[in-house]
């Protein structure tokens, strides 16, 4: 007899959590740590509102399912771009990489 | 077509052919003055249907042609200009026409048409002669005049004048006629520019004329301002005359006709060249000879002695002015003829002969002989032109003679270098004679008698003192006409030169012949009704006729032996006594009449050389130029300038600097420097704080729209 | 306190806790391993909504792939060997301050929607999620184009990966 407000609140946290990380690391990996963190927040939020609404429309878990390979397909271009741009700069701190400075 | 019609058509064809030379044959001389001749031609014909008509209606003074129109708005009214057609228009067209188309026709040959162009010869100066080559070896012809279209242009702008000032029946159109003539003087005595003698002759006898035509206008402008009209058959009704006789002017005791009357006849003293504005006259000779006939016989100064007829039931009211009109001219006509007794240029001769035939008919017409002036006013047009184209004829001749020798230093206008002439040159000798026995008066046969004589009659029966006067100056006149005559025309040749000369073609001598029958023939018109034997044999017609154009006819008057006798006496003993004097007379040394101030005209040229001209070239330096328009115009214009400029910088320095250019262009300019320095800080290149701001900004948006919006 | 709700605790909790050591942890490979962990927490969420398939494929997904790619990642940018140092930067705190925000706002925004008390119905003992999902990845009238986008999107991802981190040399 979960409440679907502890699952909103727990997937809320998540999401600040992964926010916080975002924000505030140096490293650029770590930063990408904190986007996967949003992103699973993400789905628990959809998978909840699937559960509780109306279980035999699939809808919420096909969006799920999207969210996965859209996360993934992310993933790998970030971290290729972090990588290519370690062995021009490097350097994998994101305050460095400020090129984009007046 | 009717007589009115006619009469606005006269002055028409000069003007037309004054246009069309000027416009579009100025190069074609053949062309040119048959345009000319053929205006003056129709000009003729019209003058002359309108004469007969004129003649051949009873009572023309009271029922004149006239038409007028409309032409000025004045207010409630309007100023009408128009043509009246009254015995005196009649016979003054008469010798306008005459004498214009005369003198025209001479041009052509005075101007050598049909002689080759000169060697050397210059717009501007006279003609000088043209090398030709004949039978083998060379000889200088006369050549051609090289603005000889320009000529006939001028003298078609001039008979346009004058036909404008005769055919008028109001003072406005008789000014602008007046005003014509005086410029056409200007630019006829001005022909041959290229002399210096001739400007300064030119811009001398505007100038004159000029003084006069001012008072004439404040005459003229008065008139209007006190009845309202300036057309004549108005100004002389008889309530009219009688308001402007009794209202006094408060000048000088002059009722308001008489100030009037003396104010127009001022333009009349400088006009007909009288005592003191007759300067110009002499000089303007330097013109040529058809102009000096025009301008000093035929026409303009016969238009001042019109005037001064036209506007004489004016004049006559008061007896101030008449008395002023009639010692001017009787003192012009005596001061003029002893003058004439020491020129030696054969023109200057006649035009003081000229001032002093005027100064005649003013005379006469101060002491109140209208039909006497008028009469000798048609007369004196015909021998006084006669005489003139006479004298270029003998000019002509002995220019001949001076190509011919080739001795330019030889003055062919000097009388001492002629003699002689009489065989040279018959045809002139002949008509000359007959023009001069009629201007000297010789009895009977010429027109100069029976028109001089009226005038002494008149004189002898109402003013004493002018009958001495004119008896005197008849006289002279006698005299220094045969002294003319003998030395140009008698005796023997005293130069090559005279030797030389040769009678003048057709076109200059059938003039002569034609104006010498008017010479001869005009005075029989007017015998005097009881004149011993021929009186009463022929009616006095110009008497009746030209009397007529007054309200009340003039009397006849009776008649005297003593002013007969006189005029007899002055005529022939005058002639006489110069052919006596003059016969053996053959240089200017042995002439006793060179008296210093008779030949120097009084030196009245040097007194109003130094008491008018001289003051007013300074004045007009000094004062008008130095200090009025170089000091205060130019000072004024100079502030401007500097103004504006000071205006300018002020304007930059305080407002366009300050405000334009620094506040808002700098001003802009900087703030969003400052701005762009102050926010490039944002711009960190760091994503995450990059991120932040977008973050930040969502949630304040978030916030606003869940609070304020979707509560 | 029911069995579920006790169960549903200590996963949030505990992987809110891993989550938190991801974002604070200095050494980067800690923090790849505590993301395993956050993950697993997920997938065992997804268990409890019974969402079966969303767990293995979390756990098959984002742990057997992406997580090993992020250890990749790490390890080919590791400088000097030395992954320790402040891992937060300057403005960390400000970070904080938001991410604070943020949660406190979702919060406020949750707990103003009617329907958040709800509890869950019972689950159809005779529902095939695992086909549904399946029919509906690939029925004309359900989502067969988003899911061949998504292929698609794969592709693109996967030839952009591999032309910007190509090696040249």
């Amino acid at each position: 007899m979960v409440p679907l407000s502890w699952y909103l609140i727990f997937s809320a946290a998540l999401f600040s959590i992964g926010l916080f990380g975002v924000l505030s690391r140096r490293n650029a990996v770590a930063i990408l740590l904190g986007i996967e963190l949003m992103l699973n927040s993400v789905n628990v939020n959809l998978a909840a509102f699937w559960r509780y609404g109306n279980v035999t429309d699939i809808a919420g878990q096909v969006f799920a399912i999207i969210v996965f390979a859209v996360a993934a397909a992310e993933v790998s271009v970030g971290l290729a771009l972090v990588i290519s741009i370690y062995r021009k700069r490097n350097t994998v701190i994101a305050d460095d990489i400020d090129m984009l400075k007046f | 077509m009717t007589t009115e019609t006619l009469i606005w058509l006269i002055p028409l064809p000069p003007i037309l052919a004054f246009f069309l030379i000027v416009l579009f044959t100025n190069r074609n001389k053949a062309l040119s003055h048959s345009i000319g001749v053929g205006a003056a031609l129709l000009s003729w014909i019209g003058s002359m249907v309108v004469f007969v008509r004129a003649i051949g209606v009873e009572n023309l003074g009271k029922t004149p042609f006239v038409s007028s129109i409309n032409w000025l708005p004045t207010g409630d009214t309007w100023l009408r200009i128009g043509v009246l057609v009254d015995p005196l228009t009649a016979v003054t067209l008469f010798f306008v026409a005459w004498t214009v188309l005369m003198i025209f026709i001479y041009s052509v040959g005075y101007h050598n048409f049909g002689q080759p162009e000169g060697d050397h010869d210059h717009k501007g100066l006279p003609p000088h002669g043209a090398t030709v080559e004949e039978h083998g070896h060379k000889h200088v012809v006369p050549s051609i005049e090289p603005m000889y279209s320009r000529f006939f242009a001028f003298i078609g702008l001039f008979a346009f004048g004058m036909f404008t000032l005769v055919v008028s029946d109001n003072l406005l159109t008789l000014f602008v006629g007046w005003e014509i003539m005086g410029l056409c003087s200007y630019l006829l005595i001005g022909f041959w520019y290229g002399k210096k003698s001739a400007r300064d002759a030119a811009i001398k006898a505007f100038m004159t004329t000029r003084v006069g035509d001012v008072f004439m206008l404040l005459g003229i402008a008065y008139l209007y301002s006190v009845t309202g009209t300036l057309s004549f058959r108005e100004i002389f009704s008889e309530t009219t005359l009688h308001t402007l006789a009794a209202i006094p002017s408060g000048v000088l005791g002059f009722s308001t006709a008489g100030l009037i009357g003396l104010l127009l006849f001022i333009g009349t003293v400088g006009k007909s060249a009288q005592f003191p504005l007759h300067v110009w006259l002499p000089d303007a000779m330097e013109g040529p000879t058809p102009v000096s006939a025009m301008i000093h016989a035929a026409t303009m100064v016969s238009a001042g002695v019109y005037a001064v007829i036209r506007m004489f039931p004016l004049l006559s009211l008061d007896a101030q002015t008449m008395s002023i009109v009639a010692f001017i001219g009787a003192f012009t006509a005596l001061f003029a003829a002893t003058i004439a007794l020491a020129q030696n240029d054969i023109k200057r001769v006649l035009a003081y002969s000229t001032i002093s035939q005027l100064g005649y008919m003013i005379a006469a017409l101060g002491i109140g002989a209208y039909v006497a002036a008028a009469f000798h006013l048609m007369t004196h047009a015909f021998f006084k032109a006669l005489l003139f184209l006479g004298s270029g004829s003998v000019i002509h001749g002995m220019e001949h003679g001076v190509l011919h020798t080739g001795n330019h230093k030889v003055d062919p206008q000097d009388m001492f270098n002629m003699g002689g002439l009489r065989n040279k040159m018959p045809i002139t000798f002949w008509t000359f004679l007959l023009g001069g026995f009629a201007l000297s008066g010789f009895p009977l046969i010429t027109a100069g008698f029976w028109s001089k004589d009226e005038i002494l009659a008149d004189a002898f029966a109402h003013n004493l003192p002018v009958f001495i006067t004119l008896a005197i100056a008849a006289f002279l006149t006698a005299f220094y006409t045969m002294r003319q005559i003998t030395l140009t025309f008698l005796g023997e040749p005293r130069t090559e030169e005279a030797k030389h000369a040769q009678e003048t073609p057709w076109t200059m001598t059938l003039p002569l012949i034609v104006l010498s029958v008017f010479a001869v023939g005009y005075g029989w018109l007017g015998i005097p009704e009881h004149f011993p034997v021929l009186g009463g044999l022929v009616p006095n017609w110009i008497h009746e006729f030209v009397g007529g154009t007054l309200a009340e006819h003039p009397e006849a008057l009776d008649f005297n032996i003593v002013p007969l006798l006189t005029s007899l006496v002055v005529a022939l003993g005058g002639l006489g006594l110069g052919y006596l004097f003059y016969r053996n007379v053959n240089s200017s040394t042995e002439d006793k009449l060179q008296i210093g101030f008779l030949k120097n005209k009084y030196y009245f040229d040097e007194i109003y050389d130094v008491v008018f001209i001289k003051p007013v070239t300074w004045f007009a330096d000094k004062v008008v130029y130095q200090i009025m328009d170089k000091g205060f115009i130019d000072g004024i214009l100079h502030l401007f300038g500097p103004g504006t400029q000071g205006i300018g910088d002020t304007i930059r320095n305080y407002f366009d600097l300050p405000v334009i250019n620094r506040f808002l262009g700098d001003g802009s300019a900087n703030a969003t420097y400052w701005s762009g320095e102050k926010l490039r800080v944002v711009q960190t290149g760091r994503i995450q704080q990059y991120l932040m701001l977008g973050l930040i900004l969502f949630l304040a948006i978030g916030a606003i729209l869940y609070f304020f919006v979707l509560a | 306190m029911t069995v579920d709700q006790i169960i549903f605790l200590v996963v949030a909790v505990g992987t809110l806790i891993a989550a938190l050591r991801v974002v604070t942890t200095g050494n980067l490979v800690h923090a790849a391993l505590w993301l395993i962990a956050t993950l697993f927490g997920v997938a065992v969420t997804f268990a409890i909504l019974h969402a079966s398939f969303l767990a293995v494929v979390q756990v098959v997904v984002y742990i057997g792939a992406i997580a090993i790619l992020f250890i990749f990642a790490v390890m080919l940018t590791r400088k000097e060997m030395r992954d320790r140092g402040p891992q937060m930067n300057r403005n960390w705190w400000f970070g904080a301050l938001l991410a604070a925000v943020t949660f406190g706002g979702l919060a406020l925004i949750v707990s103003g929607w009617s329907g958040v008390t709800k509890t869950a119905t019972a689950y159809p003992s005779d529902f095939d999620a695992v086909s549904a999902l399946g029919n509906a990845l690939v029925s004309p009238d359900a989502y067969v184009l988003p899911f061949e986008v998504a292929s698609v999107l794969l592709v693109a991802a996967l030839v952009g990966a591999v032309y910007v981190a190509f090696n040249r040399k």
